[in-house]
């Protein structure tokens, strides 16, 4: 018995290292849902042309360098969304810390990323997906 | 009380109402008693899109249409930083058989004690309290109903799960309400056959988009007259196109109402929020 879970243990682990760890099986995780690197990616600059054009909300981004804000968001997104990635940024406390983001503004920010989300074509079920993952994130975001 | 509350909605102008900053559908729709909820049952969301640091205005009207009685109730709400919300309504209530109307007016208070819709690890606890005043009390006192006035007190949980259901957002809300009120107090207050006081009601729907959520609602009544009360039940499609307005169709399962069987019909119900 010991010897046939040993024996099924290998055979998983060398059919995980030929098969599905080396070619990152597709349409596993949320990430690969969301269209991996370059939907990611399109869903971030969708919303950093959003937030440009926001009169709400621009102003908590006014000071930030866009460049960073962008690899930093999509690093966190892939992360988040069990992508090939580690959010190596800092932590949301420390980020949001003295912004005094209220609800609205939050709220507003969540009404931008389905906007980007739609405008990726990225189906409501599997944006539902996103927007589950990022939720608990909220409490070290706002009226910090 | 309902005139000071008329007062409050007259004094401070629309335009002070910009209250628009909780995510599109959340604060639910306009229940018939005036409370935020669905159609029937009261929910822990308080009506209106105002925030944690605004206020907002709201105003409905519903009607529903069964085979032999008609009720018809429109009101509004006053959300005040998504903390307290009063609420009005008055309610006409029509009788086919007796070819006669009975009115009621309601006010009501709730008050949001814990957490968010959405983002809360637990679900949204609300107090809520409705005081009804009924207008046409003769038939309520021939049926022998005790008092003409009631005092309805609530607690309400609710909660919106993101993707839970195939990646759809699924909603969900319980009531517990006290209350001795007759057909919802237009058959009076209590009565020769005092029933419990403690009533059920529970509510959950499925958002198939942001815009558009199908659901069920059951509300649980006492049976204190001894007429065979029915418990109610429906199931509704609500649309919020946007945070302008909200549209509720329903169908809706009244049973045994003031003596007339098998009351069932459309409920239609629209909100304008401000």
């Amino acid at each position: 018995m010991f010897k046939l879970i040993q024996r099924l243990v290998t055979t998983i682990c060398l059919l995980c290292l030929l098969v599905g760890c080396a070619a990152y099986t597709p349409q596993n995780t949320l990430y690969d849902k969301l269209g991996g690197e370059a939907g990611v990616e399109g869903i971030v600059s969708g919303l950093i042309k959003q937030i440009g054009q926001d009169k709400q909300i621009f102003h908590y981004f006014a000071d930030a360098s866009i460049s960073r804000f962008r690899t930093q968001l999509t690093g966190h997104l892939c992360a988040i969304t069990d992508g090939p990635c580690k959010y190596t940024g800092d932590s949301m406390t420390d980020i949001h810390t003295g912004m005094n983001i209220t609800e609205k503004d939050f709220n507003h920010l969540v009404d931008l990323l389905i906007n980007a989300m739609n405008l990726q074509g990225i189906p409501h079920r599997i944006q539902n997906q996103l927007l589950a993952r990022l939720a608990p994130l909220r409490a070290n975001i706002i009226y910090i | 009380m309902l005139r000071i509350i008329s007062l409050i909605f007259i004094v401070v102008s629309p335009p002070v109402f910009a209250g628009n900053g909780k995510l599109l559908a959340t604060p639910g729709v306009s229940q018939i008693e005036g409370s935020g909820g669905g159609g029937l049952v009261p929910w822990a969301q308080l009506a209106g899109y105002a925030s944690q640091d605004e206020i907002a205005a709201n105003a409905f009207c519903s009607q529903t249409q069964l085979s032999d009685v008609r009720l018809r109730s429109c009101g509004a709400q006053l959300n005040l930083y998504d903390r307290v919300e009063l609420s009005v309504a008055q309610q006409n209530f029509r009788i086919n058989a007796l070819d006669t109307s009975i009115g009621q007016n309601i006010v009501g208070v709730k008050t949001r004690l814990y957490g968010d819709l959405v983002f809360s690890t637990w679900p949204m606890l609300s107090l809520g309290m409705q005081y009804k005043h009924l207008n046409d009390t003769a038939i309520a006192q021939a049926l022998g109903a005790k008092d003409t006035t009631g005092i309805d007190w609530y607690l309400a949980a609710s909660k919106l799960h993101l993707g839970a259901v195939a990646g759809y957002n699924l909603f969900w809300n319980v009531t517990a309400r006290r209350t001795d009120a007759n057909e919802m107090g237009i058959l009076g207050f209590g009565g020769p056959h005092q029933d419990t006081r403690l009533q059920w009601e529970a509510s959950t729907a499925i958002f198939f988009s942001r815009e558009l959520a199908v659901g069920i609602e059951y509300r649980q009544k006492p049976d204190n007259l001894g007429l065979k009360e029915d418990n109610w039940s429906d199931i509704f499609v609500a649309w919020l196109p946007n945070k302008s307005v909200s549209i509720t169709a329903a169908w809706l399962d009244l049973g045994t109402v003031a003596g007339n069987e098998n009351q069932k019909g459309p409920f239609f119900s629209i909100t304008g929020y401000f």
